[in-house]
């Protein structure tokens, strides 16, 4: 089933590369980008080519984020195991690539059709950037057979290299999967990057010679970057899921608390990816802004000013989520306990933080509105619409949901090093003055006249990241030796699994919003000032269209995964032999 | 049964945000018309009046120039009293420098949309260069691409405003230009009527006219006897620059130079300017 799907979708890569280039090589490789007229776009079957493109294009994005993603945490869940020498953290981690093998044909397939939609729908803007990119496709299809070699044999090894020597082996097979999987997905990302923003041909679009000139676009990092952590969250949050369902169908108390287990990291990991997220993201807006200014403006100004609104529900539902998730599993150990009386407090900077974000800049009213509120801001919620005001929430809402963390692990463990409370005086020292610079800042970055109150921002992201990285290397030390109580895994309410629902159908409905954002900024051009786009759906959708088109692909994904799980457990039942003679 | 649950759950999930998605101002953009027009016939007028649909239409400039503050808020500031501060600044070296005022001010606004660096506003500049690089585009090259007949008739519409002397050719006949039908993405087509212009952006609800009664703002029956042409149009693109004696500033939107078309613009002033307190037309 696998094999067949996975040959499938090689065959169709492979069809999507070589075809094209029957057709192209008449095409002189010096000359500028071409300019397509209406008649260059055909309707197959009476469809336009940007609902099939879009939606194929997503679905491969989810699939490949998800596949990219697990490899790298279990290559570190595998090490963990070794390095602790816990047997329980090889089986995660091999379940957890389980779940991925079962998604990686599906991933294949997707792309195939993907390559195969673009050439036939678009056929002069593929013609163009193959040319722009000359050979690199064949590097990416050899990168793409590599990808799927080195991930069977890191699969289908697992036991047979499973102790001592070979085990390391078998972590650098998977450290080789990742490397080449990362690669891949640079340089993919490369070509949509080139679109938004070209670098490496001249004005017309004329290639200057150099592939890597092409690759490395202002925003080719940044997107790099930015794709490469949610791909981590992502993931985290799919196998999260997974172990949810798992738990909630369990029947005894060991699956119970290996599914918990399970559960808790996913959930882990999908914070770990989440966090530092946002200031990728800021990374990402800022070169944006600094390639063109209008393409910035388009995003945050103009007509995808609110997607941002939407984006912050978004991400607020996800933080509520894993820190209600949290909050629950302090229950699981005696000394979690006394961090209840906590949780209200982390509630309400959480919701505080959430409110402000969602406080829109500009309300578009009614007139009838408009005189209620007196004016299109609002006299007391206006200041909070703006910049500095949101990234002083966002930060917030990060340290609260890092402090539900430490609370968390501090639940099952009592250090012993005498100097533990002047550890303790310490971190709260530092939430002390982060919670004042991140505030301060704020608070200045609204009073400074200029307009690029974006400056007023990082001393907050580096107040959050100090946090982060001095309060878990003061632990690591404060715990050394530490008491530890037993994690009682498996008593977890019913509820709590259900936020570990809500994380990636928030993520997957995020991700594709993110991405009709990415392809909204070139507006009506398919490489921005080169190439514009003439076909009929040169138009940008209104939020609703794009938000309807959006949860149907998500409802389609969530199938294909409910499929890929059902996969991955029907490869470990076995039927019963029938009973010799006339079972029945 | 577990499943099943799950499933609903994470559907309601799913449709609380498309919801959410749908409850939004629903906006399309659509990419700028690319029919040619015939220009030849234009008058003075008319170059100035498609001026300003450019500078919120195809040129994009409304985008930065407006109230918020990314750059100077052209259609609100005394703008021949800061072009001649600019022109004047020891720190501008460019080529309007000595000339004559309408002269000199062709020839800054074209310098301005051509060459932004060579002077830059001081606090408009991008972030770290002292403000020696503009953030502004280029306007003759994608993704803007005006050609020059259209920025004559930006400079046109821009010297009309500060009140000199028009000193840009008007556009040779047998020029074309791009029909710039759809180009600020909104969905609905322009209002056609003084009535339908009224009713969509609302005046009525503030104002008295056509005996809706409304009191928030004066009453707007008769108001062409007391603002001409102009004076209205400060009165609606710039509400807060004379506040009308007895009513709250910040009450009336600033931003309707925004979302209204120009032509939406010029039916309304020409009803409003109508209005001269004998018998109200319909
Ligand atoms: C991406 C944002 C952006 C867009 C779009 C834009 N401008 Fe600008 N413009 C600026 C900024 C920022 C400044 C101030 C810095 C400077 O002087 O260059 C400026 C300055 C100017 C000036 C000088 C103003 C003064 O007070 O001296 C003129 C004239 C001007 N722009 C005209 C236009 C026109 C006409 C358009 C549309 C065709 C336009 N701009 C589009 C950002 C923009
Ligand atoms: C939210 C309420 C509101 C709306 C909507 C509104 N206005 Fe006004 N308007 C006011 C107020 C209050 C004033 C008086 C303060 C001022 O001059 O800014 C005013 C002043 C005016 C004046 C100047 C009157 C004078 O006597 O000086 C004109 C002209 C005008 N409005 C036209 C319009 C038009 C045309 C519309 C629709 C496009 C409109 N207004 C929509 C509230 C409103």
């Amino acid at each position: 089933m696998k094999w067949r799907l996975l040959l499938c979708g090689l065959a169709a890569v492979g069809l999507a590369v070589v075809l094209p280039h029957f057709g192209l090589a008449a095409e002189d490789p010096g000359a500028p980008a071409p300019s397509p007229t209406a008649a260059d776009y055909p309707r197959i079957a009476g469809m336009t080519g940007r609902p099939v493109v879009w939606a194929l294009a997503q679905m491969h994005l989810f699939l490949a984020a998800f596949v990219l993603a697990v490899p790298m945490f279990v290559v570190a869940i595998e090490l963990t195991g070794v390095l602790t020498r816990d047997e329980r953290y090889d089986r995660m981690a091999h379940e957890f690539m389980k779940i991925s093998m079962a998604a990686y044909a599906f991933t294949a397939l997707t792309g195939g059709a993907l390559a195969l939609a673009l050439f036939l729908f678009y056929p002069v803007l593929m013609g163009y950037l193959l040319r722009v990119f000359d050979g690199q496709v064949l590097i990416y299809a050899l990168l793409f057979i590599l990808e799927s070699l080195l991930l069977y044999v890191y699969f289908y090894t697992w036991n047979a290299l499973r102790y001592g020597d070979r085990k390391w082996i078998h972590l650098s097979i998977g450290v080789l999967l990742n490397a080449v999987g990362t690669t891949l997905m640079f340089v993919a990302n490369a070509w949509a990057t080139f679109m938004m923003a070209p670098s490496g041909v001249d004005e017309a679009g004329t290639p200057l010679g150099s592939v890597w000139a092409a690759m490395q676009g202002p925003l080719w990092n940044p997107l790099n970057l930015h794709r490469f952590l949610a791909n981590i969250a992502y993931g985290g949050a799919i196998v999260g899921a997974y172990a949810a369902y798992r738990f909630l169908a369990a029947r005894t108390a060991e699956e119970r608390a290996h599914y918990d287990w399970m559960g808790y990291t996913a959930n882990f990991i999908a914070i770990l990816g989440f966090l530092p997220l946002p200031f990728a993201g800021y990374w990402l807006m800022a070169e944006i802004y600094a390639y063109s200014q209008q393409m910035g403006i388009t995003a945050m100004g103009g007509v995808l000013a609110w997607l941002f609104i939407i984006q912050a529900v978004l991400i607020g539902s996800i933080l509520l989520a894993a820190n209600y998730y949290l909050w629950c599993g302090l229950m699981r150990t005696e000394g979690g306990r006394r961090f209840v009386p906590w949780v209200k407090y982390i509630a309400a900077v959480l919701v505080a933080g959430f409110l402000v974000w969602v406080t829109p800049h500009t309300l578009i009213l009614t007139p009838q509105e408009v005189l209620a509120i007196g004016g299109t801001n609002h006299p007391l919620l206006g200041p909070l619409g703006i910049m500095p005001a949101k990234n002083t929430a966002v930060n917030m809402m990060l340290l609260a949901t890092f402090l539900s963390f430490q609370l968390f692990r501090r639940a099952s463990r009592t250090p012993t090093v005498p100097w533990a409370w002047i550890g303790n005086c310490v971190i709260a020292a530092l939430y002390l003055a982060a919670t004042l610079n991140i505030v301060g800042a704020g608070i200045y970055g609204y009073v400074t006249p200029t307009v690029y109150k974006v400056g007023a921002s990082v001393p907050q992201v580096l107040s959050t990241l100090a946090v982060i990285v001095f309060a878990l290397v003061i632990e690591a030390f404060m715990y050394r030796g530490a008491v530890t109580r037993p994690v009682a895994w498996g008593r977890m309410s019913t509820r709590s699994q259900y936020a570990l629902f809500v994380l990636p159908v928030a993520f997957t409905w995020l991700m594709a919003l993110m991405g009709y954002i990415r392809s909204s900024v070139r507006t009506y051009w398919h490489v921005y000032t080169i190439m514009k786009d003439r076909s009929p759906d040169a138009y940008i959708p209104t939020i609703g269209e794009a938000g309807n088109f959006i949860t149907v692909i998500t409802l389609v994904f969530m199938a294909v995964i409910v499929f890929i799980f059902w996969l991955s457990q029907v490869g470990d039942t076995r039927q019963q032999a029938p009973a010799a003679e006339g079972g029945r | 049964m577990t499943f099943l649950r799950v499933t609903l759950f994470s559907l309601a999930v799913l449709l609380a945000y498309t919801l959410f998605a749908n409850i939004l101002p629903q906006v399309q953009s659509n990419p700028p018309a690319e029919e040619e027009i015939e220009l030849g016939s234009l008058d003075r007028a008319g170059q100035i009046a498609w001026g300003e649909r450019l500078f919120s239409g195809k040129g994009t400039c409304t985008l930065c120039h407006n109230k918020l503050g990314r750059a100077p808020d052209m259609l609100a500031m005394d703008l021949a009293e800061e072009l001649r501060s600019r022109i004047e600044d020891p720190r501008y070296t460019g080529a309007a420098k000595g000339l004559e005022e309408a002269e000199a001010f062709e020839v800054y606004l074209r310098e301005s949309m051509l060459e932004p660096s060579v002077y830059v506003v001081p606090g408009f500049g991008k972030k770290g260069t002292q403000d020696r690089e503009s953030p502004m585009p280029r306007v003759d090259v994608p993704p803007i691409s005006l050609t020059p007949t259209e920025i004559d008739a930006l400079i046109a519409f821009l010297q009309d405003r500060a009140g000199v002397e028009i000193t840009v050719p008007l556009p040779a006949a047998g020029t074309t230009a791009a029909a710039e039908a759809g180009a600020d993405g909104e969905e609905e087509a322009p209002a056609t009527t003084p009535e339908e212009v009224i009713d969509r952006y609302g005046c009525a609800a503030c104002h008295d006219l056509d005996g809706s009664g409304a009191d928030l703002g004066p009453p707007l029956a008769g108001i062409g006897a007391r603002l001409d042409r102009e004076a209205l149009r400060r009165a609606i693109l710039d509400p807060d620059a004379e506040v009308a004696p007895g009513y709250e500033p910040g009450l009336m939107p600033g931003d309707f130079g925004e979302q209204m078309r120009a032509s939406e613009l010029e039916i309304l002033l020409d009803y409003l300017a109508g209005l001269d307190g004998g018998e109200p037309k319909p």
